[in-house]
């Protein structure tokens, strides 16, 4: 088996590849190999860890040009994807299932803007804080307790909302129709989509200077980025729950 | 491997065909009666044969008790699931059918498995086939609902092995369809397929670029389909029936059976006609006769199709994408030549659909499309790469009786996960892993696929083993299990019992069962006799060379032996038995003496007081399995 520690592996389209880095050699024709297949004779390799920015052969910044990601995710499924081995031997077929499938949750993965900030603080050791419906349905079946910490700024709001959301439901027990009721809640919605698409902002804005860190190659400063990058998501994660509860109630 | 054919098939609810690729283009392999359909009906005849297609439909009129229809709405599915199928199918499950068990059908004095059913109808294809092209198939793309979930696609693919197919691929039936509708044609863009076949609805949004059919979602419905307009006029027919002439004819086999043949035929004139007559003879020299007008048609059948929508609009939204964004559309499947089907799809996407493709056939000729890419490809298709997607969310049962989803729904495949467990007591070596299918929060309304044991994991303290097991869907859509212990390395055992399926012991058994009734396998029964006895032969060799006894033959008798091996492996997967049976005969003599050594050993073992058990005598054909990846087979 190859070398699995990750930092020696380059992919073959990397731009960043050093010169005269050790790279493992090809299982066929004995030269230069890539993590997915040999850039010399073309064959799929074993899999070998990696993470998904290495993978595509990028660096691991957060902008990333998603035209350019699908077209190397369209190129390397070409030579990766199981079809492609309908008349090779069994090992081969086995490699080119791992890979493909790798290569399939690493495009998953990094195509979507929140997946890819939330796989790179997981990369970088940050624990993510679960607060997804699924964590919340959890809860609800366990009987424990979920954490749901407000964030301050939207203290005053949610409390109003809440109040809100609450009559209508009493309302709608009731039969009744408030249009009033209704407009201040369309309001409240329309602010938290606005919060919403704010925040989303401010996480490029993280982005920007986690990758002018990387471009400069120095790691002081990184973990406060990571950890303002944590914050921005829990506080959008708690406003998206907050717009399908109105949405939920409006039903 | 390259000068052997590969077909393309389309294993329909009401019919079934082959194809394959003719230099650039798909073509449909016509049966021995010159027909491209085979009626997916199986029957026994008088003489006890089962016959298939054409010829098993008149049974289902003369003695519908030996005849079934409609199976693939059983493939894959328990009991349970299949209640409100029996109250409108004929189907006759087996008196003596235990809970648990794989559903058995019964075809007079028989009773067969619904895979093997399917199995009968392939063998059909693969014959034609055969037929047709004067020398041997044994390999086939097979088509399946995109909406198929993991048990149903398991079970086509052991209807393939049961008929001596080695299914290369599942394709699902819409993505197929796509392939053959974009073969001539550079296409580019969004492309809807709106499949609405005898049995099962799929809607399929894919993007077409540069030769990449890259599916972006797939919804539907494994049971909608033109049965179910068949069923609700039948329903209404015995209404009718039971008013005007005072009888109750819902239990009477035949006459039900003359009633839906009368449907089926006003059904299809309603496509091009404004009215059409139903007039069928029932028993006691009555008679049924009504005009339907196509207005009247297409009120009674509008619950069923608006059943498609709901569907339509769901994968619209997980694409991400708004019907004006939708290029072109494709229908496919004979319900959508119902003229009020395509008003639907027009409507919906506000697009005219496209009606070029025979939609009858065009999921076979796009099977034969993707037999070709994997045979190597052509000129033609060595651009095209079809990317699908698993229709459905695969997840684990977690505390609580939740689901906790692992590989989302429109995910691509191949697909992973990985997931971490360990242990609750001191020194537990089992892990137990319930694996579900589906959309629901909640773990009993979403379908079982498995409950597997992690077996093996060495004895620490708990919660001090780390497993991590990976769930990996394959490109047929269809789950492979493997795990390990980190802490100590050690692959875990997987011990998987599918909820609803075959094991790989019953699908050998049925291949070779189902060669009892076909006199022309008899030489690849041979064949797979031999493979086996070789295999055997070849597993206790393996044994064997650790045995010192080995060590005791001399350099020639070993170069010997291990020459004939290498033959035995050679030859063992072809298809010549006479070559095979040979290297096993050689094989056997040559290692007569290392047999005669080894028993000695095993005899001095004895005299010195271990027991015959310890020693390698017994173990070769069992032992050699020490993996732990699992296939759900």
């Amino acid at each position: 088996m190859t070398d699995s520690r990750s930092s020696l592996i380059m992919p073959n389209s990397s731009p960043g590849q050093a010169p005269g880095e050790a790279t493992p050699r090809c299982w066929s024709c004995g030269t230069m190999r890539a993590v997915h297949f040999c850039s010399s004779c073309g064959k799929v390799q074993p899999p070998v860890p990696v993470d998904y920015f290495t993978f595509f052969g990028f660096p691991r910044k957060l902008n990333l040009d998603t035209a350019a990601l699908e077209k190397e995710f369209y190129a390397l499924s070409r030579h990766l994807h199981p079809d492609v081995f309908g008349q090779s031997d069994d090992r081969e077929r086995a490699w080119s299932l791992e890979q493909s499938s790798m290569l399939n949750d690493a495009y998953r993965t990094l195509k979507d803007p929140i997946k890819r900030t939330e796989y790179l603080l997981r990369l970088e050791g940050v624990e993510l804080e679960e607060q997804s419906k699924q964590a919340t349905e959890k809860a609800r079946a366990t009987g424990e307790l979920k954490k749901q910490v407000v964030p301050p700024d939207l203290l005053e709001e949610v409390f109003d909302l809440n109040l809100h959301l609450e009559e209508l439901r009493e309302q709608k027990k009731a039969g009744e129709d408030d249009p009033a009721l209704l407009e201040e809640i369309g309001k409240a919605k329309l602010s938290l989509e606005e919060k919403y698409d704010a925040l989303f902002g401010e996480l490029k804005t993280e982005w920007n200077a986690w990758d002018k860190l990387v471009d400069s190659g120095t790691e002081a400063g990184q973990r406060k980025i990571l950890d303002a990058m944590l914050d921005v998501l829990n506080r959008r994660n708690y406003v998206r729950n907050l717009v399908r509860d109105v949405n939920e109630a409006l039903e | 491997m390259t000068t052997d054919y590969i077909v393309g098939i389309d294993l329909g609810t009401t019919n079934s065909l082959v194809a394959y690729m003719q230099g650039d283009s798909p073509v449909v392999i016509p049966g021995e009666d010159g027909l491209n359909l085979v009626p997916s009906v199986v029957a026994l005849d008088q003489k006890n044969q089962i016959v298939v297609g054409n010829a098993a439909r008149r049974y289902l009129i003369e003695t519908p008790e030996r005849a079934v229809y409609s199976v693939k709405r059983l493939m894959g599915r328990g009991f349970e699931d299949v209640r409100e199928e029996l109250k409108l199918f004929p189907f006759q499950l087996a008196d003596d059918l235990q809970t648990g068990e794989v559903l058995r059908i019964k075809i007079g004095d028989r009773t067969y498995t619904p895979p093997e059913i399917s199995a009968f109808v392939l063998r059909q294809l693969k014959r034609n086939a055969e037929r047709f092209f004067g020398a041997p198939v044994n390999h086939a793309v097979i088509t399946v609902p995109a909406y198929f979930n993991d048990a149903q696609r398991q079970a086509t693919k052991d209807a393939g092995r049961i008929a001596g197919l080695n299914v290369l691929r599942l394709v699902n039936e819409p993505t197929a369809a796509s392939l053959a509708y974009g073969l001539d044609k550079r296409k580019h863009g969004m492309v809807v397929v709106y499949d609405l076949g005898g049995g099962t609805f799929d809607i399929s949004i894919l993007k077409l670029h540069d030769g990449i059919f890259e599916v972006i979602s797939t919804n539907g419905d494994t049971h909608l389909g033109g049965d179910d307009i068949d069923n609700l006029l039948i329903a209404i027919a015995l209404d009718d029936i039971r008013g005007d002439l005072g009888l109750d004819l819902s239990h009477h086999g035949e006459a039900v059976a003359r009633i839906r043949n009368a449907v089926i035929e006003a059904k299809i004139a309603l496509s091009s006609q404004p009215t059409a007559k139903l007039d069928v003879d029932l028993p006691g020299g009555k008679r049924y006769q009504r005009e339907i007008s196509l207005e009247v048609f297409e009120q009674m059948i509008q619950p069923i199709i608006d059943r498609t929508v709901g569907p339509c609009k769901q994968a619209l939204k997980d694409a991400g994408l708004k019907p004006e964004q939708i290029d072109e559309v494709v229908l496919v499947g004979g319900s959508t030549r119902i003229p009020k089907v395509r008003r639907l799809v027009q409507d919906l996407f506000q697009r005219v659909p496209h009606t070029d493709l025979n939609p009858d056939e065009v999921v076979a000729l796009g099977a034969a499309v993707q037999a070709n890419i994997l045979g190597g490809g052509s000129e033609i298709t060595k651009e095209m790469l079809l990317l699908d997607v698993t229709p459905l969310s695969l997840g684990i049962e977690v505390a609580g009786g939740v689901t906790d989803k692992i590989i989302l729904r429109n995910s691509t495949i191949p697909a992973s996960a990985t997931q971490y467990y360990t242990t609750q007591v001191d020194g537990q070596t089992n892990v137990a892993i319930h694996v579900l299918q589906g959309e629901r929060e909640l773990a009993r309304d979403c379908r079982s696929l498995a409950r597997f044991d992690l077996k093996g994991v060495p004895p620490m303290p708990a919660g001090l083993p780390r497993i991590e097991v990976k769930f990996l869907i394959d490109a047929n859509g269809i789950l492979r299990v493997s795990a390990r212990e980190q802490r100590s390395g050690k692959e875990a055992e997987i011990d998987v019992q599918p909820t609803y399926g075959l094991t790989d012991e019953q699908v050998e058994n049925m291949l070779l069962e189902s060669f009892d009734y076909a006199e022309e396998d008899f030489r690849q029964r041979q064949v797979i006799e031999a493979r086996r006895e070789a295999d055997t032969i070849l597993t206790a060799l393996a044994k064997a060379k650790n045995n010192h006894a080995w060590h005791e033959l001399t350099n020639d008798e070993r170069r010997k032996v291990e020459e004939l091996e290498k033959t035995l492996v050679r030859v063992k997967d072809g298809d010549d038995y006479h070559a095979i049976r040979t290297a096993i005969d050689e094989l056997n003599q040559a290692t007569m003496r290392l047999a005669e050594l080894m028993m000695d050993t095993a005899v001095s073992t004895a005299l010195k007081g271990k027991a015959m058990d310890d020693t390698d005598m017994d173990e070769g054909p069992q032992a050699g399995h020490p993996v732990a990846k699992a296939d759900f087979e």
